[in-house]
């Protein structure tokens, strides 16, 4: 059965339609990658998902059925737009939210302790909310999201205003949790920063779905046949090469359609040029959702 | 523990716990405590010297040798003004009269003194009064209808019920302490009350911890948890002042303390006491989650709630007219009416009383409101918790409930 079903849902604000009849299933056991430019629609369609907003049509079940009071403490939500009461310490905050998930308080510390301690946050444990930096509270917040154990997480740009050193641990987090068996929605814009983590996306845009499937599948479909090369010394002609382009610390090299990227290793090699970097292309998610976006608009 | 409980838990103790809470509950009776202070103070400036005032006069009719000692007051007789001037002059009495021949014919008295006054002092005038009438009057009629002349009613009121019995409750200033003491209470609560629920759920809204609450709690669990929540810590604080009366009372003056011992609160005035005390919060409370709902910040809510705590206040700007006619049909209306009903119902019941079917409506038309309320503020909730920008207009809003 999967964590979330959603089926055709449709949500429009002032005759201008948010979400345009999406349909997605989530399951155990794998991040899905919400993801799209701002104002795609994934926010509203994640309202909708956490019984928030109604949607216009279509239906949504979440562990099999409507999202209801007793489903609402298998699911942790970390909304985009999030805060915390401010004069509340750090445990008092994650005690009252957990309990708020049918975590008694005794356990609720235990857990806290454990992550505060997996996130170095330990020495917070007793200091306020409005003494915290920005990305201390949004690791806060994350512990809350995820402190009862929940078996489907959302998360809405989770990693908005994280430094590199979080943005890693928050995705080492985020790993564990679909390792051990949990769904994660993970909703972005910065879709490079999630390629990675994600086994299944949903592309959307303007609204609509524009790509839903496996991650690995969907990029090896938009596979362009071409290697990227930094070289040292003079690279001349080589066989197999429809079309170069040259960036600024590398030179993309297209092949054509007989010749594989091994072949041009070795052609390569051969001429004994000295190689710093040889990559097959793998197109980044943004250069997959600009291709895609420029095909919708034409 | 229910998710409802634990909200009300929560909210009782951060409410319980707020600097502005504490300071505001302990003001109160600090406050009374420096009026009292203040009183004894002043009182003490104002009680007048008990020396003899000295007031001359010119006998200028003849006969006014009799009753010149009234009081603390002293008449003096002079044969002739020049002499009175001088002795006002050399201090020697604080202030003559001239009693013309023509008196009886006029009236008029004169009256020379080196103040500047706008009237005579009351206690001067009557002693003036009395010494004129009792010398007047001396000889002409017995002495006790003289000191009747002087001081002809003590009025005696004794109220009578519709059959004739003498009415358990006579009214009187102590029939209006104890209501006006409780409405004064019950509209500060009001205001402080809604105050507080306010700025519990805008701080919610304006700290984005709406979506992450409604994420396991429903909205009808978040406002009712609020609200009892806030209203328990609303009670704490009349408890601790109701709790603080008998002690400033004691440190009050014997006086007053005499007085304020001597009144009794009647057991149906404080059955209905703490209904509409209760009823009154609750509509409050939840008109305030309905305000604080569509306004994105704390100071907007508290500017829109300002209008309707108005109604809480408003019926102690009518005071004086509800004193003189306390059975207009216009009170009715206001004691009906839920937004003043609290306050107003509170300060009627000690005035004149409220007939039973005008109670049984007011109090109807509060529970049918507080229903409303509450369902109208979830939905208001509901459609406007993610709104963190400009306040809807009142059309927009209606359109938007209407179309769910």
């Amino acid at each position: 059965m999967p964590s979330v079903e959603v089926s055709h849902i449709v949500k429009s604000f002032a005759d201008k339609a948010a979400v345009d009849d999406l349909s997605f299933s989530v399951a155990q056991g794998e991040i899905f990658g919400l993801i799209g430019p701002n104002g795609a629609g994934k926010t509203t369609t994640i309202r909708m998902m956490m019984d928030i907003m109604k949607p216009d049509s279509g239906e949504i079940s979440v562990f099999g059925e409507k999202l209801s009071e007793a489903s609402k403490n298998r699911l942790g939500y970390l909304p985009e737009e999030r805060g915390l009461y401010k004069k509340l310490t750090v445990i008092e905050s994650i005690i009252y939210l957990a309990s708020l998930k049918g975590m008694n308080s005794h356990a609720a510390e235990k857990k806290a302790d454990t992550l505060l301690n997996q996130t170095g946050m330990l020495p917070n444990k007793h200091k306020k909310i409005d003494e915290l930096s920005k990305g201390m509270s949004q690791i806060i917040q994350f512990i809350i999201t995820i402190i009862h154990e929940p078996e489907l997480v959302i998360l809405d740009e989770a990693f908005s205003g994280l430094d590199p050193v979080n943005t890693e641990m928050l995705k080492g987090l985020i790993v564990e949790l679909r390792d051990r068996g949990k769904a994660v929605v993970l909703s972005t814009h910065q879709m490079n920063q999630v390629e990675e983590l994600c086994d299944r996306i949903l592309m959307v845009n303007n609204g609509r779905a524009v790509l839903y499937g496996n991650l690995r599948e969907i990029k090896a479909k938009y596979r362009t046949h071409s290697v990227l090369v930094d070289i040292e010394g003079e690279l001349g002609d080589i066989p197999g090469i429809a079309g170069r382009q040259t960036h600024k610390d590398y030179i993309e090299l297209v092949l054509d359609e007989k010749t594989t990227p091994q072949q041009v290793l070795e052609r390569l090699v051969e001429r004994g040029l000295t190689i710093h970097r040889f990559e097959v292309a793998t197109p980044s998610l943004n250069d997959i959702f600009l291709e895609v976006a420029g095909r919708n608009n034409e | 523990m229910n998710k409802t409980l634990l909200i009300f838990r929560h909210e009782l103790l951060h409410t319980l716990k707020r600097t502005g809470f504490i300071v505001l509950t302990i003001a109160l009776p600090v406050l009374a405590l420096l009026g009292i202070g203040v009183l004894h103070v002043l009182s003490g400036i104002a009680t007048p010297p008990a020396e003899v005032t000295r007031i001359g006069y010119v006998d200028e009719l003849g006969g006014f040798d009799q009753f010149t000692t009234q009081d603390n007051v002293k008449f003096i007789r002079f044969d002739a003004a020049e002499k009175a001037t001088q002795a006002l002059i050399s201090n020697d009495i604080s202030e003559y009269l001239v009693i013309p021949a023509d008196y009886i014919s006029t009236g008029i008295i004169k009256r020379y003194t080196l103040q500047r006054e706008v009237t005579p002092p009351a206690p001067i005038a009557k002693a003036i009064g009395d010494f004129i009438t009792g010398n007047l009057l001396t000889g002409k009629v017995p002495a006790q209808t003289i000191t009747r002349v002087e001081t002809p009613t003590n009025l005696v009121t004794t109220r009578l019920t519709s059959t004739g019995d003498v009415a358990s409750k006579q009214g009187g200033l102590t029939d209006l302490i104890i209501p006006g003491v409780f409405s004064f209470l019950l509209a500060l609560s009001l205001t402080f009350s809604s105050a507080y629920v306010i700025q519990g759920l805008s701080e919610e809204k304006e700290n984005r911890l709406m979506e992450i609450l409604l994420s396991s709690v429903s909205t009808r669990q978040l406002i009712i948890g609020k609200v009892l929540g806030i209203g328990a810590a609303g009670l704490v604080q009349v408890m601790v002042w109701v709790i603080s009366i008998p002690i400033l009372l004691n440190l009050a003056s014997s006086s007053i303390g005499g007085f304020v011992s001597s009144l009794q609160i009647p057991a149906n005035f404080l059955l209905f006491g703490v209904l509409y005390f209760i009823l009154g919060y609750a509509l409050f409370a939840v008109l305030s989650a309905c305000v604080a709902a569509i306004s994105s910040t704390v100071r907007e809510a508290q500017q829109l709630a300002a209008i309707f705590t108005l109604f809480a206040v408003a019926p102690f700007w009518f005071y004086s007219p509800l004193l003189l006619f306390p059975n207009s049909p216009v009170w009715v209306i206001f004691s009906i009416f839920p937004f003043s009903a609290p306050v107003l119902v509170m300060l009627r019941l000690g005035m004149a009383g409220v007939p039973a079917w005008q109670l049984i409506a007011s109090i109807g038309v509060l529970v049918l409101s507080i229903i409303g309320g509450l369902l109208l503020a979830a939905k208001l909730l509901r459609t406007y918790l993610l709104m963190y920008g400009k306040r809807p207009r009142l059309a927009e809003i209606i359109q938007n409930l209407r179309s769910g």
